[in-house]
């Protein structure tokens, strides 16, 4: 990008001599950078460019409440049209983003047009890794966009399917629970003896086992997916490596993310597992910034860069990345305690700080047999995290008490 | 108008939820009673359950903070403010006005 505001300039949150911003990816980071801009006195001209074909929407509830039809796709709406008319934003929905072009100070598009821009956001998110050779096999799903979730949502409630969930993460977790509300049989399929555990630690890790057991969601853990069984290329069920086969109409496939960055081959900004950034998510182009899943931040604390994929890094990263573009250099660093939560079988589990499997946890309130509790992870006798299961209020307290806490020690 | 609860009932931090056309919460912020509906504007999470700080409530779901005097979400990107409704205490009562959707057109 040509770099309009000279080191050293001061911090311009007009956005100086920058006339012109685009924004590639239009979800909840992209959005979010929209609004602080306009928020931050941003006047110039704001173009989103966004894969989808839809104004931004909320992603969580996708595997949760809109999966099971309790909330319609309306309701998803991160902005009305009100919210959207105000921002002023030149929407380019439908559209991806194929090169950056920094030399010429533009961002290329499928269509093969251009935007020219003085900076550019860069919060393009990740995609789900398909299981290797279904990727084309009818039955078989991934789910990132609500247009998955719809095609999803459509097979789960056309006759009885029997579903099988491939790795046993949050998201597999959270549509085995839908699965359960609309009265399928499901059965979670992992390679870990115990999926989770090195998320949550060992112990919480068994509690959500125990809940899925609780709620007859099968089980196979330790057990790896050798291939799928089809008939016609409609799945019928996955074959596992001990040489079981396990029955199914239906197939989700939740064993990750990759982040979207090939489409920054070639304009000399560093990417890896996600665009490298530095601790206020400016690439290594000034006029470049990222955010969100996409982005890998660097934590001078811990000397390395983290890609989270939390809903509030997207919107805290955000604020950091805007003001950091408007003001041409790195003048705000991002600091948030990692948080997320997990709805699942009608539990609400939260989770702040980085805990490690090998860390001590004590429960500090509430009652795990009752499944409202609040619990402590401890390292060296220093907070390094806190989990709460239906426990909001005091989660909330203990996470502001962790960020505040002068000995916390982030991983 | 609805009698809530005594103002006892509800000790300084803590908040009560009742069901009217609309779940609302109704909060003790040091002292001043506010009630405001109770599902954040993001849908899914109950602001009875929130952290109290001042005359803000934090979304238990997405730490957004919402100020319990205006209903505006104080941080974005909570979407839209919510609804508030008046308070009043009477004789150690906590009454609330419930305003209905079709008062704030």
């Amino acid at each position: 990008m040509s770099f309009h505001n000279p080191i050293g300039s001061g911090c311009r949150r007009d956005g100086g001599l920058m006339s012109t911003l685009a924004i590639v990816g239009a979800s909840l980071a992209g959005y979010s950078a929209a609004q602080q801009l306009r928020a931050a006195g941003f006047d110039g001209r704001l173009v989103m460019v966004g894969e989808e074909n839809r104004l931004p929407y909320d992603r969580p509830p996708l595997s949760k409440d809109f999966l099971t039809g309790r909330l319609p796709a309306g309701e998803l709406a991160l902005a009305d049209q009100a919210d959207v008319d105000a921002l002023g934003v030149d929407w380019e929905l439908g559209r991806s983003a194929v090169a950056l072009r920094p030399g010429e100070a533009a961002v290329e598009l499928d269509d093969g047009r251009r935007v020219e821009a003085d900076g550019v956001i860069v919060a393009t998110g990740a995609r789900p890794r398909p299981l290797p050779g279904a990727e084309r096999v009818s039955g078989v799903h991934l789910l990132r966009t609500m247009e998955d979730a719809v095609a999803l949502r459509a097979e789960l409630v056309s006759g009885r399917p029997k579903v099988a969930i491939v790795g046993g993460g949050f998201i597999g977790a959270e549509v085995a629970s839908s699965c359960v509300e609309l009265g399928l049989e499901v059965t979670v399929v992992d390679s870990a003896e115990l999926p989770l555990a090195d998320v949550l630690g060992s112990r919480f890790a068994r509690l959500c086992a125990q809940l899925h057991a609780e709620r007859g969601v099968g089980l196979r853990f330790g057990a790896t997916v050798a291939g799928l069984v089809t008939d016609a290329n409609r799945v019928r069920g996955v074959r596992l490596a001990d040489g079981s086969r396990l029955d199914a109409d239906v197939v989700l496939v939740g064993i990750g993310v990759r982040a979207n960055v090939d489409w920054l081959a070639g304009s000399g900004i560093d990417v890896g597992d996600g665009v490298q950034c530095d601790a206020g998510c400016v690439t290594s182009n000034p006029a470049v910034v990222a955010i969100g899943d996409v982005a890998s931040v660097y934590r001078p604390e811990l000397g390395r860069r983290v890609r989270a994929e939390h809903w509030t890094s997207a919107t805290q990263q955000a604020s950091t990345a805007v003001n950091n573009l408007l003001c041409g250099y790195t003048a705000h660093e991002f600091r948030a305690v990692p948080y997320f939560w997990s709805d699942q079988h009608g539990v609400r589990i939260q989770l702040a700080g980085e805990p490690r499997p090998t860390d001590e946890v004590t429960v500090t309130d509430g009652n795990v047999a009752e499944r409202r509790f609040l619990a402590q992870y401890t390292r060296d006798r220093h907070p390094v995290g806190v989990l709460a299961v239906n426990h909001p209020r005091a989660f909330a307290r203990a996470r502001r008490a962790l960020a505040r806490h002068p000995r916390y020690v982030p991983i | 108008m609805l009698a809530i609860c005594r103002i006892d009932d509800i000790p300084a931090g803590e908040s009560v939820r009742f069901d009217a056309h609309v779940p609302i919460a109704v909060f003790n912020a040091d002292g001043e009673f506010y009630a405001v509906d109770d599902t954040c504007s993001h849908q899914d999470a109950s602001l009875s359950d929130g952290f109290l700080e001042g005359c803000f409530v934090e979304c238990p779901l997405h730490a957004a903070l919402f100020d319990l005097r205006t209903g505006m979400p104080s941080c974005l990107p909570a979407k839209r403010p919510i609804r508030t409704h008046p308070v009043s205490v009477h004789e150690g009562w906590i009454y609330v006005h419930v305003i209905r959707q079709e008062e704030v057109a």
